[in-house]
């Protein structure tokens, strides 16, 4: 179970979910701390630790517009948080999925901060509110990538066939 | 069995005939471009040989670009070690295309590649910067990826899994009226589109606007293009392209044009008459809330700036100080100017132009991003307005949550520099 922790409007740019001053930290492993670092309580929230793993936010459209800062994903990425939208931006998307950042394409959900979802292939259940909503799948071609665990491994592999040659 | 530029583009990098929109491919890349962030996809890189016991050796120097452009000269001790770090990879390696932190070869990672010559019609060109779109200025695929996305590039010289993105036709027709630019257009265009209405596909620019458009037009347009969703913007080569190539990079070598079939079939069209276009502005925080210039005319500014990949070109300076020659900026506004390059800067002093912007009171910074991302200089203090020619006015694009952006042309910037307020060019200055 995934409990939504907090709702977003449209457009969240890059800049608000990775702030540019914070760009010459680049390691997965330090960049969570600036998460929303101009969201003051929702920064709070994830580096004092209230969030747990496949906790949800949920969006509006277009999250994830503007700058290609893979920043932005590995910052998310290091609190396992889902990000629920109703779109996202092209690089965002193509990042999250190379680094393995969950990503749910919901036009039409609904949820409240505290609401109890249930995410299947194709659908986002509501569990507090009891109603359901279609998931757009992910592309194919991109499915290859997160069955490998990501694209570093997914990359290894053919570098390996590659230079098996 | 007829295709866009960009259909024709994936093709030939994929070794086919004909691909349909949709289609799945891994074409080659012709030209990896990274800016500081290579310190990241160097970082991944290696992770990709981890265990692997293969040496790590990117695919083709020739075919890498890195220039620093983000934060120069270094803000932090943080950034000058990820630019010492990329340095020494960069001489390990032998990567060529490389401009490091110095006034006569450094600037803007897209002004540097059209200017060095490093981009060509056909092309499939990736860029660790979401503004990699600007290269379809010169009838390139070019489009922005991740780092991690990079590192796969580097490793493997093709881009893994590709979608053929449908293609949104825009034609423009007619002439810019006194005080109207390129700039005015494109920022027209995504208030149309909106912020996600060319979400995955490319824009593809027609029309005797766009034909009788130089390169640096074309540049800003397709900078820009990214800011309606689009994941790439493309002028399909011609004369300009070519003159730009020899004259300005001075090319040499053979230059294949590529070009759209006649009846190639488009996701729309769009019909733009420029001849009616007035300058616009794009008004906080989002860049498709864009108006008409005269409707917020007279807002207080505190800062002025001119620059960045969109328009910090020649001719972006050369109006500016054509218009603020002989005269002062407002009390109570600041203006910063930093040139796109460093052959820019070096043109701009010899025509006089930086003289005539920094009597008037500008700042002229060295080249380079400047305070367009809001990591290095030009931050704005708290409830302070800005006005500029950059691409973004996300809330805190500037470094500072709490200060509002607006984007224009550099003739509104200029106007606007002298009242302090937002003005329009075509009302005079007050
Ligand atoms: S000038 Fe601004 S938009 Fe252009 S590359 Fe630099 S930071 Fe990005």
């Amino acid at each position: 179970m995934a409990k939504v922790i907090y709702k977003l409007e449209d457009d969240i740019s890059t800049d608000i979910i990775y702030p540019g001053r914070y760009m010459a930290t680049v390691l997965p492993t330090e960049t969570p701390q600036y998460a929303f670092a101009d969201i003051e309580d929702l920064n709070k929230m994830l580096n004092d630790k209230k969030a747990p793993p496949n906790s949800v936010i949920v969006a509006g459209k277009n999250f994830g517009c503007g700058s290609s800062r893979e920043q932005a994903c590995s910052t998310l990425k290091g609190y396992e948080l889902i990000i629920v939208a109703r779109n996202f931006a092209r690089i965002f998307l193509q990042n999250s999925i190379n680094l393995g950042l969950q990503t749910i394409v919901c036009p039409d959900a609904e949820a409240s901060v505290g609401d109890d979802m249930e995410i299947s292939a194709d659908k986002l259940i509501n569990k507090t509110s009891g109603k359901s909503f279609e998931i757009i799948p992910l592309p194919q071609a991109r499915q290859a990538i997160i069955d490998a665990g990501g694209l570093i491994p997914y990359t290894r592999k053919r570098l390996i066939e590659k230079a098996g040659k | 069995m007829l295709q866009t530029v960009v259909q024709k583009i994936l093709a030939r990098a994929s070794g086919k005939n004909h691909v349909e929109v949709g289609e799945v491919l891994e074409p080659r890349v012709d030209l990896a471009m990274s800016h500081e962030n290579a310190a990241l996809v160097l970082n991944q890189f290696l992770e990709i040989y981890d265990g692997t016991g293969i040496e790590a050796k990117v695919w083709d120097p020739s075919k890498i670009a890195i220039i620093f452009d983000h934060r120069v000269p270094a803000e932090s001790k943080k950034t000058a070690t990820n630019q010492k770090k990329i340095r020494e990879f960069v001489a390990e390696q032998s990567i060529s295309k490389f401009h490091d932190i110095r006034g006569d070869e450094m600037g803007i990672c897209h002004q540097i590649l059209p200017e060095y010559g490093y981009v060509r019609p056909g092309y499939v060109v990736v860029g660790t910067d979401s503004h990699t779109t600007s290269h379809g200025a010169l009838g390139a695929f070019s489009f922005g990826i991740g780092a991690t996305e990079m590192a796969s590039v580097w490793t493997l010289g093709s881009i893994l899994n590709v979608e053929v993105p449908a293609t949104i036709k825009v034609i423009v027709n007619g002439k810019f009226q006194k005080y109207v630019a390129p700039k005015d257009l494109i920022l027209y265009l995504i208030g149309k589109l909106t912020a996600e209405g060319a979400n995955f596909k490319v824009i593809e620019f027609h029309g005797d606007t766009i034909k009788n458009m130089d390169t640096s037009g074309r540049l800003t347009i397709c900078n820009m293009s990214v800011e309606a969703g689009a994941t790439s913007g493309i002028v399909p080569s011609d004369e300009e392209t070519v003159r730009y190539l020899r004259d300005v990079a001075g090319v040499k070598d053979e230059i294949n044009l590529v070009v759209p079939d006649p009846d190639a079939s488009y996701d729309r069209i769009i019909e733009i008459d420029a001849s009616t276009l007035v300058p616009q502005i794009a008004c906080p925080h989002t860049v498709d809330n864009v108006k008409p210039v005269n409707e917020v005319e007279g807002l207080k500014i505190e800062q002025v700036v001119i620059g960045s990949c969109t328009n910090g070109r020649l001719d972006d300076l050369e109006i500016a100080a054509s218009m603020l020659k002989g005269k002062k900026i407002a009390k109570g506004t600041r203006m910063l100017v930093f040139p796109a390059s460093g052959n820019i800067y070096r043109e701009a002093l010899v025509r006089g132009y930086l003289y005539d912007l920094m009597e008037a009171g500008a700042v002229i910074a060295n080249p380079g991003c400047g305070p367009c991302l809001g990591v290095h200089q030009g931050a704005l203090g708290d409830g302070e307005r800005a006005l500029s020619t950059t691409n973004r006015n996300f809330k805190g694009r500037m470094g500072n949550p709490i200060s509002e952006v607006y984007l224009c042309s550099p003739a509104v910037a200029a106007a606007s520099a002298l009242t302090g307020v937002i003005t329009n060019p075509n009302n005079g200055s007050k």
